[in-house]
């Protein structure tokens, strides 16, 4: 079986194809999140494809939409899309819009505009916690986002109750749209803001799968404390002359750059 | 209202095991009851409006059928895009109560008055929109809302409303109740405008003018067929209502008329101005500040029936 670094080498390759193919932006943003995406997908999701409904499947919402790429590129793997639902991606009439739609298999919640899936997450966290029933929630923000009060908001929400269920990750990769996070607004020490806030906080490598795997081991109904996630990462990770690169907030790739870029993750 | 809402969704509580309260620190005691019965069903969300609309689609995504509740433009324009996005979006089950709407809250200031939020509203896909007039209404409207299991705004008085309905009507979510028949004008009452609709027509009564007066509780979807009835029976059109003049039930009926093809000359609407209200007073002060008393209504409308060019003279 596949494991979850070549997963999230296909994955990369298959968005960067995506942007062009679609002349779509934001592919650097997917690149940043793909690690995280790939070993919850492969290895922590408890999912059902046949079942997508299923009451007691794992939620994943992706707050940061605008990477929606990453979240198709593993919903198509798991079963939840076909290879041609995802080859219509951006296509006129096709479901698979440049935000995630409320009407996809697999998407819990519409996202797109910023701070909206840390308080939907905690609304579907708290109706397990009154149902006692055992799914955990994982929600994956941007740093930019955390510009959002809704997002501080939910976040003394869920100290507040308690939502052990409840995981989010911060794809820390230091830019937003124009220009670098830490300048935009003052989001240092975004670690120590989220502990204060009364959440279990881990600082990992974003791209490390192994810390990420570790990072979500304790998150469960039985916890008291919610776990939040500040995963350093790169943005435009895993082509070199795209990574750190903001240009790549909006760029698309050329055809040429397709194959560069395919090269470098070893994907043919 | 208030009151009965709490005693309504204290009852509606043991009836539906999914039910969840979700209020914007407001309320103190007034859902003791509640609370008292289902303890791991009640959440006070803070004064973090955005937070609990979103956790209110959360819950509704999951199985529970959540009402979030505060004070009208804090449960409405603060949190319009959760509304939009998290609720009306994926067509969700969420009950959106507003309380103290309208000037009901007139002499706290602008800050608490609630002039546009049935014009905001209904402009949002899947959105249902109800008024009820009292406190009868608002126990059959939260039954009905229920049942209809789709994205809903209950727009609330405050306390102390009267009671206009002696026993239960039928009452059904985009469907308005007539209150009085009458042959020469209609006049249809928006919420807590429904008993001055009826005192208007008792004045006009003195004057030898009969009118119908109908709830029109129900704003989006707009009863059609109550509509098209009354333009083809009465010489006048009157819709009340303590909002804006700008984008409500007015406007709605203006709408519906332009769409429809009717007699839109018979059409008057009252409402609020396009203006901030400045000056303390309570409620009485500030619907007679803008023209919202019986006494006001009742001679524009003798007025108007007496206009020369009107489309039946």
């Amino acid at each position: 079986m596949i494991n979850s670094t070549q997963l999230a080498a296909r994955f990369r390759a298959r968005v960067v194809e995506m942007s062009h193919a679609a002349g779509t932006a934001h592919l650097a943003s997917s690149l940043s999140c793909m690690d995280i995406v790939a070993v919850l997908y492969h290895s922590v999701l408890r999912l059902d494809p046949l079942n997508p409904g299923w009451k007691d499947r794992d939620r994943f919402i992706l707050s940061k939409g605008h990477a929606a790429t990453a979240l198709y590129a593993a919903l198509a793997w798991k079963g939840f899309l076909t290879e041609e639902q995802l080859e219509s991606y951006g296509r006129a009439g096709s479901l698979l819009e440049e935000h995630p739609s409320p009407k996809l298999e697999g998407v819990e919640a519409a996202t797109g505009s910023l701070g909206h899936g840390l308080p939907c997450g905690c609304g579907i966290a708290l109706a397990g916690h009154i149902k006692k029933e055992q799914y955990r929630t994982f929600v994956l923000m941007s740093d930019g986002e955390c510009n959002e009060g809704s997002v501080w908001e939910a976040s003394m929400f869920a100290a507040a109750n308690r939502l052990g269920a409840l995981c989010a990750f911060v794809d820390f990769n230091k830019w937003q749209a124009t220009g670098r996070s830490r300048e935009v607004l003052a989001l240092e020490p975004l670690v120590d803001k989220f502990r204060a806030f009364g959440w279990e906080v881990h600082e990992i490598d974003g791209h490390d799968h192994q810390q990420i795997l570790q990072s979500v081991q304790d998150v469960s109904p039985s916890r008291q404390k919610p776990v939040m996630v500040v995963a350093h990462t790169v943005k435009g990770k895993g082509v070199s002359f795209m990574e750190d690169d903001n240009n790549w907030h909006y760029r698309i790739p050329t055809a040429e750059e397709v194959q560069l870029a395919k090269a470098e993750l070893g994907v043919l | 209202m208030r009151n009965v809402f709490a005693k309504t969704v204290t009852e509606l509580s043991d009836i539906y095991p999914e039910l969840v309260m979700l209020a914007g620190d407001i309320g103190n005691r007034l859902f003791d009851s509640y609370k008292a019965r289902h303890p791991d069903r009640f959440y006070n969300c803070g004064v973090a409006e955005a937070n609990m609309t979103g956790v209110a689609s959360g819950l509704a995504a999951s199985g529970m059928r959540p009402i979030t509740y505060t004070i009208t433009p804090f449960n409405t324009v603060r949190c319009l895009e959760q509304i939009r996005l998290d609720i009306c979006y994926p067509d969700l089950p969420v009950i959106v109560v507003g309380t103290g709407s309208g000037l009901s809250y007139a002499g706290l200031g602008a800050t608490h008055h609630s002039m546009e939020d049935i014009a905001i509203l209904r402009t949002l896909p899947n959105m249902h929109i109800v008024c009820p007039a009292d406190p009868v209404e608002v126990r059959l409207a939260l039954h009905d809302a229920l049942q209809l299991g789709r994205p809903t705004y209950i727009r609330l008085g405050k306390k102390g409303e009267p009671v206009i309905h002696a026993s239960d009507p039928d009452f059904r979510i985009g469907r308005g109740i007539t209150i009085r028949n009458g042959s020469d004008v209609a006049i249809l009452g928006v919420g807590n405008m429904l008993a001055t609709a009826l005192q208007s027509a008792e004045q006009l009564n003195h004057h030898g003018v009969s009118a119908m007066v109908a709830s029109l509780h129900t704003i989006k979807p707009l009863d059609e067929e109550l509509l098209a009835g009354i333009f083809s029976l009465h010489k006048l059109v009157i819709v009340l209502e303590e909002h804006s003049l700008i984008g409500g039930a007015g406007s709605a009926v203006l709408e519906w008329g332009s769409l429809n093809r009717v007699d839109l000359r018979k059409l008057t609407c009252f409402g609020g101005p396009d203006r901030f209200l400045y000056a303390c007073g309570e409620q009485r002060e500030a619907r007679a500040s803008v023209g919202l008393t019986s006494e006001n209504i009742s001679q524009q409308i003798l007025s108007r029936l007496q206009e020369p060019d009107a489309p039946w003279s």
